[in-house]
């Protein structure tokens, strides 16, 4: 039989092993590394072997966010938008996030201006891209580095 | 817990850029967060949201987790001709929500 203290001792052993886990918003490099990998598959899957060249997208984000969960999100890029020479897509992607797509967005000149405004999850301290793909099939991106003080889906970042 | 607000102008002149805020109330659960038990919470999200003006599609997201909760959509669309613009939202376990808007164009 389990006399209480034995369960005690048991039971804080338990707590002490789960509390034992590290701590911190920090992702591992090990999953940093496959977050990486995953973020150039997207970016593969979405540009295939176009050359993706600065400028003509602004992506607008807040550099220090005190809250991961909802930051601010703005994409506007540069374009006539007319049915010659249009934004077809524009594609957001994180670094460090668990999965690499944020938003994907398809317009085209019945869209007036290219852009769109949303608020999206931010995980850890990281670089967030936009691309924009217009009609002739050229690819235009621009990035933007956010600081994190509180990151969403943390539970993630621990494992 | 469907419902969604649209914020856009009633009336406009034709061919002028109207400003659409949209905005759905859902969770968007990531499907990466855990109970206080180790479960993982299943993916819950609203995967697309579809604007489209008298029929024909305007503008259209592709939404994934990372996408905050209640998700707001603000874009820009063309005022063409009097109608109606329709706004739906598709997401994981039968979500759909429609809305539509009239608009009068002179």
């Amino acid at each position: 039989m389990t006399t209480r203290r034995e369960f005690l001792v048991l039971a804080c052993g338990a707590a002490s092993l789960t509390a034992a886990t590290p701590v911190g918003a920090q992702i591992d490099p090990n999953q940093a590394a496959l977050r990486k990998a995953a973020l150039q598959e997207a970016l593969r899957k979405v540009t295939g072997d176009a050359q993706v060249r600065r400028g003509k997208v602004k992506l607008d984000l807040p550099p220090l966010v005190d809250n991961g969960n909802a930051v601010p999100l703005a994409v506007t890029v540069e374009s006539p938008m007319t049915s010659a020479d249009h934004v077809k897509a524009i594609h957001v992607f994180t670094e460090k996030n668990p999965l690499p797509d944020v938003v994907s967005v398809y317009l085209g000149p019945r869209a007036g201006r290219a852009g769109i405004s949303t608020r999206i999850r931010i995980a850890d301290t990281q670089t967030v891209t936009a691309i924009a793909q217009l009609s002739d099939g050229s690819f235009w991106s621009d990035s933007a580095d956010v600081v994190v003080t509180l990151s969403a889906c943390l539970e993630e970042g621990l494992i | 817990m469907a419902r969604a607000i649209v914020s856009m102008p009633a009336q406009a002149r034709r061919g002028e850029v109207i400003g659409i805020k949209t905005l759905a109330a859902h969770p968007m659960e990531t499907g990466f967060r855990r109970t206080q038990f180790g479960e993982l919470i299943p993916r819950d999200i609203i995967r697309r949201f579809v604007c489209t003006y008298n029929g024909v599609e305007v503008f259209r997201v592709d939404l994934h987790p990372a996408v905050a909760a209640n998700p707001l959509i603000a874009f820009t669309t063309v005022a063409t001709e009097s109608g109606t613009i329709v706004f739906q939202w598709v997401g994981d376990n039968g979500f759909a929500v429609t809305e539509t808007a009239p608009i009068r164009v002179e």
